[in-house]
């Protein structure tokens, strides 16, 4: 049966025409779905009234699963079968998880992407992530009473093509009609209305359980634009609960308790943590495992020195997006606090402090990411007036480019140019005759292929032969709302063409994402000698080449003197193209260059009095 | 000749109002439209339109233009909860039958 909500003025859907739809949050630890009801966006809570869905997964002995808190009861017993936190591993290959440290799960390196062997046979993190998904879907049609026109889900701003493929994937598994995917930060400024304003630049602070991400946001007549990003993909709430956890076994003289007692004294953390938000002490029992009862004790105080370090952590990653947007602290216009961490009042204050201003937080940070994307699948599915709708952009988080000739990078999208975007370049052959190309599409901030991550290869064939530098190929990067890269190649005169959607190779982690951002900015000097010299071996190639071939046709235009000059200008310019030195490098093109001079004039009248040779004038074209 | 609603009809629509951050009341209304010939229209009402008959109950404003309360009056608007479903449901003593979506009904 269909329950009615109100509609805005004037817009009462026509019967069996309210399409449902849902944004949803699927967070590392947690996952929410929420919708707009009675043009209010609202959180759905399960049969027990908790919106929060644990994201784990239990696969059992018999072949059932278990999402959320029932798989969490069980994360102690059965470890292996019981997977946690998997949109660490969405996109990922074996070698990127064995970085997270020692993890309980029978991993295989499966193509593409790792696999995880259960109770219930080989599955993926896509799969996984499928059975979370599916779980939600199943709570908003009980909810709504209907089947779901569509979902937003969203992920975070630095999610490569792959991640983003991934979380598709695992919607559309989980039947999920994905309308979009939405950027984490961008959704939780459209939970606070900052779409409304006219413009203003914004920071994001969201500290989940194990993840720091800032983003800046920047709005222009209603277009959101993510113009940075940053964070500490191994920082958030947890590290706060193993900071009091390790002041405690320090304290009682426990620091080679076992990894039960461990775990024990990490739930007691995580609740006085939880009641020191709120109150100036809190207290805690703990019976480690051959009996001993513990009692213990923490003030906000003790806690908030105890933790230090990590506020100050989050400051960092803080100053580095600002200062890739170019931007200062009076510039930020507005500060939204996400995720659960930010309830911490200490951390409200570093915010607030940081930013000289007082943060928003007046919605439930767990919350405002869900309910930005249910405002946003609430757009998109229709449920608006005419003429209300509105565009979101986001940016890529890497520039993207192709492999040009001597191993150089040519960027084609520059990082952080918002999408959907497309952008064509011309390139040219090579070589005479060349009736090929190879299509090297890689991303990264560096200047050379090899410092860049290989994103995915194709070849442009049945190019007509012609003299190098005729044909003009224009290749097309495409990446559309999602951040999902198609790549085309197109001959002009000829209409050949080719084209490859990228569905890259897996592996790129946050980390690396960081690390390439920051080799980009240390190696900036390097990397631009390093490009000249690749230009200028590409010059002196082609000059030599074209020498040579000149003088295989016309060496009788030569003095043996002249020919000498250029033999040795020849050997001299080989000589240089061994070397490191692109300065002495152009210097030797340079000279080769004035060394053959009169000799390419000689050539230029030999060719025109052959072409005009025997004929009138009238039979000459004319130009 | 009335319209009412329920008292956690009233403390739905309130709430609704006051997170909305706008509007004077509730319109109700009908359609023809539909699998069975009608369909309730329930809106939020930003100002009175000419004509409108206004009813109060529970401290809610009720708006209803004049044809539509020949097919309403007598209505009582619930809330209603149906396991994790909860929405807004119309018990109007003129409906003959409805179709089973209980989105259209007939006089």
């Amino acid at each position: 049966m269909s329950l009615l909500q109100i509609s805005e003025p004037g817009e009462s859907p026509e019967p069996h025409q309210r399409r449902l739809a849902v944004g949803i949050d699927l967070g590392t630890t947690h996952s929410l779905v929420a919708t707009v009801r009675s043009s209010s966006a609202e959180c759905l809570p399960d049969a027990h009234g908790r919106v929060l869905l644990p994201s784990i997964v239990r696969y059992g002995p018999g072949g059932g699963v278990d999402v959320g808190y029932d798989a969490l009861s069980s994360a102690a017993d059965d470890p292996a079968n019981t997977i946690a936190s998997v949109k660490r591993f969405m996109g990922r290959g074996v070698a990127d998880v064995a970085k997270y440290g020692a993890l309980p799960y029978r991993f295989v390196d499966a193509p593409g992407m790792v696999g995880i062997e259960t109770a219930a046979g080989l599955r993926s993190p896509v799969q996984v992530s499928a059975e979370i998904l599916h779980c939600l879907r199943a709570r908003a049609e009980e909810s709504l009473g209907g089947e779901l026109f569509g979902a937003v889900v969203t992920v975070p701003a630095y999610f490569d093509d792959s991640q983003r493929q991934a979380t598709k994937d695992a919607a559309r598994i989980a039947g999920l009609n994905v309308l979009r995917l939405l950027n984490e930060p961008t959704a939780a400024a459209i939970a606070y209305g900052l779409d409304n304003a006219s413009e203003g630049t914004f920071a994001i602070f969201d500290l989940g359980g194990g993840t720091f991400d800032l983003s800046i946001l920047k709005l222009t007549r209603g277009v959101f634009e993510v113009l940075s990003t940053s964070g500490d993909s191994a920082l958030g709430g947890d590290d706060f609960d193993q900071a009091i956890a390790m002041h405690w076994r320090i304290a009682h003289g426990l620091v080679d308790a076992s990894g039960r007692d461990t775990r024990r004294l990490l739930a007691a953390a995580r609740e006085v943590k939880e009641r020191l938000s709120a109150e100036e002490s809190a207290d805690a029992q703990v019976t480690l495992t051959w009996g001993q009862q513990l009692h213990l004790r923490l003030t906000r105080r003790e806690f908030e020195e105890i933790t230090a370090p990590l506020i100050q952590k989050t400051l960092g990653p803080t100053r580095k997006a600002l200062r890739d947007a170019g931007l200062a602290v009076s510039q930020i216009d507005g500060v939204v606090l996400v995720g659960g961490a930010t309830r911490m009042p200490h951390l409200q204050r570093a915010v607030e402090a940081f930013f000289q201003r007082e943060p928003l937080r007046n919605l439930d940070p767990e919350q405002v990411v869900a309910l930005g994307a249910a405002i946003q699948a609430n757009a998109l599915a229709g449920n608006r007036a005419a003429g209300d709708d509105w565009l979101l952009l986001d940016v890529i988080p890497l520039s993207l480019g192709l492999e040009t000739m001597g191993g150089l990078v040519e960027k084609v999208i520059p990082r952080n140019s918002t999408i959907p975007v497309a952008r064509a370049q011309e390139f040219t052959t090579f070589k005479d005759g060349q009736t090929a190309m190879a299509i090297h599409v890689v991303q990264g901030e560096r200047e050379l292929v090899s410092d860049c991550r290989s994103l995915a290869r194709f070849e442009l064939r049945g190019i007509p032969p012609m003299v190098a530098g005729a044909a003009r190929i224009s290749v097309t990067f495409q990446v559309d709302a999602d951040g999902l890269l198609s790549v085309s190649a197109r001959e002009k005169t000829t209409g050949v063409g080719a084209s490859v959607v990228v569905k890259p190779s897996y592996g790129l982690t946050d980390d690396e994402v960081a690390t390439m951002l920051r080799e980009g900015f240390d190696h900036a000097q390097a990397d631009r000698d390093a490009r000249a010299l690749a230009e200028q071996r590409v010059e002196a190639e082609g000059l030599v080449a074209a020498i040579r071939a000149a003088l295989a046709q016309d060496a009788d235009l030569l003095s043996p003197p002249e020919r000498a000059s250029l033999d040795a200008g020849l050997a001299s310019l080989d000589a240089a193209r061994q070397g490191a030195d692109h300065r002495a490098l152009k210097s030797a093109v340079e000279a080769l260059n004035r060394a053959s001079e009169s000799f390419a004039a000689r050539r230029m009248d030999r060719s025109v009095s052959r072409a005009l040779a025997g004929r009138r004038l009238d039979e000459v074209p004319v130009k | 000749m009335a319209v009412t609603l329920t008292d956690r009809a009233a403390d739905h629509v309130q709430r609704y109002i006051a997170k909305r951050g706008k509007g004077i009341g509730l319109r109700l209304g009908v359609k023809t439209t539909g699998c069975s010939g009608m369909a309730y229209k329930l809106e939020f009402a930003d100002e009175a339109q000419e004509g409108d008959l206004q009813f109060e109950s529970h401290g809610v404003r009720v708006l209803i233009d004049p044809k539509s309360l020949a097919y309403l009056d007598g209505t009582e608007l619930d809330f209603v909860r149906d396991g994790l479903n909860e929405g807004f449901k119309f018990h109007n003593p003129n409906e003959k039958d409805r179709c089973g979506c209980g989105e259209s009904f007939n006089v």
